[in-house]
Formats: structure tokens, C-alpha cells, sequence
């Protein structure tokens, strides 16, 4: 794996093809804990996306809740499961039905804004895609959502 | 109990509103033969209204009173500790232990929801920001019910400034139920927003227009709501809006004989006075089905009417 500049890990989870510039935000999502080994691979080159980011986590790993997680800012990305040097499970992530956290509410009158709360999110439509807040019940849509990243 | 709280009518199915209205029109014929009733003897009932409202408020009050119960609350946040910086958690933490039920109307959208997820006891949504306002809707429907009999098979026309109005959104949803033909009329401008006819569109027929002369001989409800001065940039642009969505005697010429009018009130002068005395007229009797409906709602999430 010469081109990607990072070495391969023994066991733990790969997350490829994450849109370049966005691989520090991912990270930050996936808030893991804080003695993990990670090594961040930032403006790849890439057949697919042309550049990339490219996040593996050592000794972990990622469950598909976790991972699904980052599908609103990266849902390119592809998730290797590596054992023992191998590939052993490869899978795209998904845009869970209900998105609890990582975006705030576009509309200022929203009473999450204003109380402790947790944003939450009903994903009306994935593509394209449509969150309805759980709360005060507006829609929004990617470029919005993509503003509002907590 | 089919449901603990009343919050969007979006949480609502057919058969919840059916039910709804059903446990309405019993209780206000109950009401007729008793007088006060007895159900929520012991219970009280909490309103918290973080905004001003006359309407809503005091229908409320009264609904809870007419069914044996006990009210507080207050009707402005500059009483409450609300002022002192409290949190509208911990103001629901509190009063949830006064009382058995809470009704809350709020300035930020999404206020309800959020009390109904912190209170223990049931909580009804009285207005949340321009979000929901489910008791009005259902009350529309109970008076239409009760006006003709039913609500298949009636051609509905809702006036006025339907984009900004939560009123006519929530009851264009509500409509979408049933088997009716809706007319959206409205200046430019204020049309119903997309998002609303586009997810009822392929469930009632629509027709929108600006032009209410012509849907006036074709409707047997007519649903008129205020159009605010200060959604026009240009105040000539709005004196021209408001004299031709104006509705009197004239307008109602061709207007068929069982033709009912109603709107949510307050009116400014979107309806003429001179029709308040018509056949035509059936706002004032919407006012009154906010009781039967009211009654019913508090009653069910209470549990104490099945």
C-alpha cells in the first residue's frame, strides 16, 4: 500500500474514501476513545474522488452504529474490518434512520438551541437527503445540514 | 388510552382523529343533558402559557371545569421564575408535581415536544412558535363534522396568507385524510409552501388559485385566516391584497345556500360583520367546539374517559 504513505495495521478498522478535507471532522464524530492508536491520512490521491482522506483506527474494531455515524459528512466512505493483515469485511456506510447528536437545528426559534438538549433528527429522505428535526419539526436539506455540523 | 400526549398532528392517524371527534360529540351531548361533568373530579390541570392567548387559554380552563376538574397556571412568563432565568425543563420538573396534566403554549418551536419528553404526567401542545397547534385543527374538524354530518365528500377552500399560517398547515394535512377536495387560495406570494401540498397532493385533490370570486359558488366550507400587514414590503401592495380577500355579503352572492364560513379568530377585517348574523356564518360555533374537543383531549390522556 505504498501510495497511501501510512503504514497497514494489524487488526482494527479502515475508513476509506472519506471526501478530502473532511477526514478531521470524521474523526471528530466518531469520538473514540482517547487512547486509540489512529493515523489520519489527509488529500490522498484517489481513482474514485480524486482526493481523499483516510482514517485507520489500531486495535478497534468500529461497530456499524458507530461508523454509520459519519455517513451525513462522508457517506463515500467505505469501512475495512482488518484482521491479521486481511481485509476481512468490507462495507459503505449508511445513513442511520435517526441521527442523534453530531448536526444542530437550522431553524433559530428551535428550542434546542435555547435548553440543554440533544438535537435529534428524523431522516425524512436519504437521497436527497432530508432530516426533519425531532423537535420543532423543520425540514433541512444537505447544504444546510452540512452548515450545521456541531 | 390511545395516546399519552397531544403534540403535532402529524402524530395523529385517521382513526386517532375519528376517535377524537367521537369522544367529542359524546361528551358535549353529555355536557348538554348534565351540565358539568365529573370525570377528572380530583384531577388538575396545569397551564402554562409562556405566551399570551385569550382563545386557547381560557377554553382550556373552561373545558377542565366542565369536566369536574381543577385548574392553575399562568398566563404570562414575566410572573414565573421563567423571568429569574429558569429553564423550561426545570419549570416542567417543578410543575409536573402540581398537577395532572400539563397544557403549554410557547414562543420556540419544539418547546412541547421537549416538555413532553421531561414530564411524567401527559402534555398537550397549545401553540409551540409558528410550529403546531393540534387543538385548533382538531376543533376545525370537529365543527365541520358538526356543521354537515361529515367530512367526505366536501369541497373545502382555505384563504388567506397560507404560507405563513400553521393553522391552515396543520389542517391541510388533517383534510388529507379524508375524502374532500381542498382550493388553496392566496395572494401571491403566500401560497401554501410546497413541502405541505406536495405531501398531500397524492392523497386529495388540490386546486390552487388566487382567484376566490371563482371558488366561491363551488365550496361548501370556506376556511378564512388573517393576512398579516407585515408580510408586505410595500403597504399600498397590501391595502390592494386585503380589500380582494375581504369576505361580506357581496362576495357571498354566489355562494351555494349551505355554504359554512370559519375561521381560527381573532378576525381584523378579513370577515365583515354584516355576515356574522348570515346562515353562512359558523366561527362563533367553531369557538364553542373548542370545549367538547378540549374536554375530550384532556380526558383521554388523563385516562379517565375511554
Amino acid at each position: 500500500m505504498k501510495e497511501l504513505k501510512v503504514s497497514a495495521i494489524n487488526k482494527g478498522t479502515v475508513i476509506d474514501h472519506i471526501p478530502a478535507g473532511r477526514g478531521l471532522k470524521v474523526l471528530e464524530i466518531l469520538n473514540l476513545p482517547k487512547d486509540s492508536t489512529i493515523l489520519v491520512a489527509v488529500n490522498v490521491r484517489s481513482g474514485k474522488l480524486g482526493r481523499k482522506d483516510i482514517i485507520k483506527v489500531e486495535g478497534k474494531i468500529l461497530n456499524e452504529e458507530e461508523v454509520n455515524k459519519i455517513a451525513l459528512i462522508a457517506p463515500s466512505a467505505t469501512v475495512n474490518i482488518i484482521e491479521n493483515w486481511e481485509v476481512v469485511e468490507k462495507r459503505k456506510v449508511e445513513i442511520p434512520n435517526e441521527i442523534i447528536g453530531i448536526i444542530k437545528c437550522a431553524n433559530p426559534n428551535c428550542i434546542t438551541h435555547y435548553e440543554e438538549v440533544t438535537p435529534k433528527f428524523k431522516v425524512v429522505s436519504r437521497k436527497p437527503l432530508k432530516l426533519k428535526c425531532h423537535y420543532c419539526e423543520r425540514t433541512m436539506e444537505e447544504d444546510t445540514v452540512l452548515k450545521h455540523l456541531l | 388510552m390511545r395516546f399519552q400526549d397531544v403534540i403535532s398532528i402529524d402524530d395523529f392517524r385517521k382513526e386517532d382523529i375519528d376517535y377524537v371527534l367521537r369522544v367529542a360529540e359524546r361528551l358535549e351531548e353529555e355536557l348538554k343533558k348534565e351540565g358539568t361533568l365529573k370525570y377528572a373530579k380530583g384531577k388538575v390541570l396545569a397551564t402554562l402559557f409562556f405566551e399570551p392567548s385569550t382563545r386557547t387559554r381560557l377554553s382550556f380552563e373552561s373545558a377542565m371545569h366542565r369536566l369536574g376538574g381543577a385548574v392553575i397556571g399562568f398566563a404570562e412568563a414575566s410572573s414565573t421564575s421563567v423571568k429569574k432565568g429558569e429553564s423550561l425543563m426545570d419549570t416542567i420538573r417543578t410543575v409536573e408535581n402540581y398537577a395532572d396534566v400539563i397544557v403549554i403554549r410557547h414562543p420556540r418551536e419544539g418547546a412541547a415536544r421537549l416538555a413532553a419528553e421531561v414530564a411524567r404526567v401527559p402534555v398537550i401542545n397549545a401553540g409551540d412558535g409558528a410550529n403546531q397547534h393540534p387543538t385548533q385543527t382538531l376543533l376545525d374538524l370537529y365543527t365541520i363534522k358538526k356543521e354537515f354530518g361529515k367530512i367526505d365528500g366536501l369541497d373545502i377552500a382555505l384563504l388567506g396568507d397560507l404560507k405563513y399560517g400553521r393553522t391552515v398547515h396543520s389542517l391541510a394535512k388533517a383534510l388529507s385524510y379524508y375524502n374532500v377536495r381542498l382550493y388553496f387560495v392566496a395572494p401571491k406570494g403566500l401560497e401554501m409552501p410546497r413541502h405541505i401540498v406536495e405531501e398531500i397532493s397524492n392523497k386529495v385533490e388540490i386546486v390552487e388559485t388566487s382567484e376566490l370570486e371563482a371558488v366561491i359558488p363551488k365550496v361548501d366550507v370556506l376556511y378564512v385566516t388573517r393576512i398579516q400587514k407585515e408580510r408586505f414590503p410595500d403597504p399600498a401592495e397590501y391595502n390592494k391584497i386585503k380589500g380582494s380577500y375581504r369576505v361580506d355579503l357581496k362576495v357571498l352572492e354566489k355562494a351555494k345556500d349551505t355554504l359554512k364560513v370559519m375561521h381560527p379568530l381573532p378576525r381584523v377585517d378579513e370577515i365583515a360583520y354584516e355576515v356574522d348574523n348570515t346562515k353562512y356564518s359558523a366561527y362563533f360555533r367553531q369557538v364553542w367546539s373548542g370545549i367538547p374537543v378540549r374536554m375530550a383531549l384532556l380526558g383521554i390522556v388523563l385516562g379517565v374517559i375511554e
